[in-house]
């Protein structure tokens, strides 16, 4: 371990020329990075831009076309991720490498002996995984299940899993994707810690506000380049904002309107889940015309049913929910769709949209029942098609025109389908699952100014998402889930990112403070 | 007599335990087999005839005058070989594995009723070889060397599935191969090594049924005792002490069952009891299965760079 010098510490990796090639798509073009120990390097892009493909030729999930990688001095071996541990890189995936059925203690320790050996040893892979997790403050315990740990616990694993291996060099892929502001701090935290002891750190986002939290030098990728490297401290976010995205970006703006009658209201809503706590228990919510609500919380905590119930895949257990005024008994997911409810599926991929069918056969999945597409049980493959055209054009739709195949579809004119599917005919409550996943920022643009028009138009719209800045943006009230529980809507301007935190951490004692009034009813 | 002192006389008895032991020892095999397979996330439906296989070929070596030994041996490269074919068309080429694992128990029985035939086109009555003897211990314990071998082996597969690192590593790629990969471990390579592991233990099984429990080899004698272990491992959740457990039970219903057809006296149908074993297997698989927790790989094909 070499204590880095006084003034320029060394150089731990150099990547020059990296060049990479999917098909038509150049994912990464002529990208040249290094990196230096104890430092903390960003890599700040849009979805796409090719972060991830970059990292994982670094750690040798990927062959580079063109192209090497030199670590601590040493050229690496491409395409061996065992090349890429030995060197003393670790990477920690966006979605974790573990395996759920496993302990902790097994999930740090395989690959880690040579394979014949008679006997595992155990006590010492203990004693290490015990001693790294004290020394840079990464609580775990060895034996539990990884399936049984919380998100924020699972990524200690994974860190840990990297500095086991002696890893001088970490990678994190878009690592504070699932953790809450506060969960996230502490990574930081970690961070801080990993590169006062000299490792050096790569951590991937497109979070702005995470960029000047943890990092030292910035490089942004824009369409598979690197369009500047900059140190944190010299730059701000317009500028960082401008040089992802190529132009400069407005963020949404929604204009004040005065919310009108209710189109969704959830008394006392409980879905019971096969085992354990209810997945929603005793939810309470009103959308009314003329509002977003936002749905604020940890990913699990009942959103999934939350959207399922009121796409009518589920029913409830107890509880009453109505729609503009009436209530629905047996909802089913047509029945909801005649009620005016449009829906934006989680998952655009598994529930959205069928990747091998064509873009007008999609179009019209949710009414091919209309007299308007079929007649005696035949479709009118014409007036379909005539339809698909239109929305193609309202909605800006990239393709080969309604017959394409929609898996040949990027994401975001995925979405921009479904937009249209679900907006064309004017719906009254728009249930919006996590709107702009994985988009980039022109997507989310287009999907915010869509969302909040439907909004002015009359529509109520629930706004289901992970990412707060987009909640705060966009909803005029928020709620969030814990638990399967809902606090009362909380007024956009009166709380706070951090508020928001410690709510999706269950600490509800706070609502006193953010809304006295109905806390004391409640 | 009624009913439950016959029920009482029969589990008293030396003999049945003696016979409880024997039925279950391919039982115990052969699931031992699958299970190693499935632990590294290659579900196997090759292992009706990689146990065919096995029992032909160990019988053959020793009607070509080998020793035992060296026909236990034989029916486990056998099984091996078949298992590696299985193994490449599933891992590297990533085929459905249900669709191969029929094809392989297809290949298997032909195969070697093929090479039988081959040898011995004229045989109308089977030709027998001088089979195991069982030890000289007193009681339920006179069983021949294979039986003591295959509950030695459950010890064996349990240590080195939990206590070293190449179990670790199987069960790391029945369970996540991407996390294995991102640790450096070939996947490939592992889960080729465990099926061709587990389908040497499969034709193990085979073997028992030529050079212990019979002398002979015939048509169908594997008899859908390959489909049973692939049940006897849900109802095992995948553990090796449990696998012995299932065999064992499985075992007790199939010697009850004999014996009670011969008490019986032919009043009822014979059918009945044939069927008791697969009955009260398929309760005990819906009393237990429900609550196992499968290797979450199984039956996924895992390639390298995609998610």
């Amino acid at each position: 371990m070499s204590s880095p010098v006084k003034g320029r510490p060394e150089v731990v990796l150099r990547l020059a020329g990296i060049s990479k090639r999917f098909g038509p798509l150049l994912a990464n073009d002529g990208i040249s990075l290094t990196l230096r120990a104890g430092e903390v390097l960003a890599l700040l892009g849009e979805n796409g831009a090719g972060k991830t493909t970059l990292m994982n030729i670094l750690f040798g999930h990927y062959v580079a076309d063109e192209g090497t990688i030199e670590a601590f001095g040493r050229p690496l071996p491409p395409g061996s991720p065992r090349a890429a541990l030995e060197a003393g890189i670790g990477m920690v995936h966006q979605h974790f490498t573990l395996a759920d059925n496993l302990s902790v203690l097994d999930n740090v320790a395989v690959g880690t002996e040579s394979l014949w050996r008679w006997r595992s040893d155990r006590g010492a892979a203990r004693r290490r995984l015990l001693d790294l997790s004290q020394r840079f403050g990464l609580e775990v315990r060895p034996d539990a299940l990884v399936g049984d740990l919380s998100v924020g616990e699972r990524q200690r694993v994974e860190i840990l899993k990297a500095l086991y291996r002696d890893a001088r060099i970490l990678i994190l892929d878009e690592p504070t994707a699932v953790l809450t502001p506060q969960e996230s701090a502490g990574l930081f935290e970690t961070l801080r810690r990993l590169t006062a002891d000299g490792l050096a750190v790569v951590f991937i986002s497109h979070k702005m506000n995470e960029v000047f939290a943890a990092s030292d030098t910035v490089a942004v990728l824009r369409a598979g380049k690197l369009v500047a490297t900059h140190a944190t401290a010299s730059t701000d976010r317009a500028k960082l904002a401008e040089l992802m995205v190529g132009r400069s970006v407005k963020p949404p703006a929604p204009a004040p309107l005065s919310p009108g009658e209710p189109v969704l209201e959830l008394a006392g809503i409980t879905v019971a889940s096969g085992h354990g706590r209810p997945l929603l228990d005793g939810a309470d919510l009103t959308v009314r015309r003329h509002q977003v609500v936002g749905i604020a919380g940890v990913s699990g905590n009942g959103q999934t049913a939350l959207a399922e119930l009121v796409s009518g895949l589920i029913r409830p257990d107890s509880g009453k929910l109505s729609l503009k005024g009436s209530v629905v008994e047996h909802g089913d997911p047509a029945d909801m769709v005649r009620r005016g409810v449009a829906r934006i599926p989680e998952d655009r991929h598994s529930a959205g949209l069928v990747g091998t069918m064509a873009v007008w056969e999609n179009l019209i999945a949710e009414r091919y029942h209309d007299s308007a597409f079929s007649r005696f049980g035949v479709l009118r493959r014409g007036a379909a098609k005539t339809y698909a055209r239109e929305v193609i054009e309202e909605f800006d739709v990239r393709c080969p025109g309604p017959d394409a195949r929609t898996q040949l579809l990027s994401g975001g004119n995925m979405q921009k389908l479904i937009l249209g599917r679900t907006l064309a005919h004017g719906p009254d409550l728009i249930l919006a699952s996590q709107p702009t996943r994985g988009l980039d920022i022109g997507a989310v643009s287009y999907v915010h100014s869509r969302l909040l028009d439907a909004r002015a138009a009359g529509a109520g719209v629930l706004l289901i998402s992970e990412d707060l800045d987009e909640i705060l943006a966009l909803a005029d009230c928020v709620t969030v889930a814990y638990h399967g529980r809902l606090t009362p809507l909380l007024p956009h301007d009166r709380v706070s990112v951090s508020q928001l935190g410690l709510l999706m951490a269950g600490h509800w004692d706070i609502l006193r403070d953010i809304l006295p009034e109905t806390v004391d009813a409640a | 007599m009624d009913f439950l002192s016959i029920i009482l006389d029969i589990l008293l008895s030396a003999a049945f335990w003696t016979a409880v032991l024997r039925i279950a020892t391919p039982y115990v095999l052969g699931t031992l087999g699958e299970l190693v397979c499935e632990r590294a996330g290659v579900l196997n439906l090759g292992i009706e005839g990689i146990m065919t296989l096995g029992a032909m070929a160990g019988w053959m070596a020793v009607y070509q005058g080998a020793d035992l030994w060296t026909g236990v041996l034989a029916a486990a490269a056998c099984g091996a070989l078949l298992g590696l074919l299985h193994a490449a068309l599933t891992v590297p080429l990533g085929l459905s594995q249900h669709v191969t694992g029929i094809g392989v128990t297809l290949l298997g029985t032909s195969l070697s009723y093929f090479v039988y035939r081959l040898v011995l086109p004229q045989a109308s009555t089977p030709p027998t070889i001088e089979p195991f003897q069982p030890l000289a211990l007193p009681g339920a314990l006179a069983q021949t060397p294979l039986t003591y071998l295959a509950f030695l082996l459950v010890a064996v597969v349990a240590y080195v599935l939990y206590r070293t690192p190449v179990g670790l590593a199987v069960r790391m790629v029945g369970e996540n191969p991407a996390a294995a990969e991102a640790q450096g471990l070939n996947v490939t390579a592992i889960r080729i090594g465990a099926v061709m592991a587990g389908s040497a233990l499969m034709a193990l099984a085979g073997a028992f049924l030529t050079l212990s429990a019979f002398n002979a080899f015939f048509f169908n004698m594997v008899n859908g005792r390959g489909w049973i272990c692939i049940a006897l491992v849900v109802f095992a959740s995948w553990r090796p002490g449990k696998a012995l457990l299932g065999a064992l039970l499985f075992a007790v219903f199939d010697a009850l069952q004999l014996r009670l057809q011969q008490a019986s006296g032919g009043i009822l149908p014979y059918q009945l009891f044939l069927m008791m074993p697969y009955l009260l297997s398929i309760l005990a698989l819906v009393l237990v299965a429900r609550r196992a927790s499968y290797p979450r790989a199984l039956m996924i094909p895992y390639r390298k760079g995609e998610r």
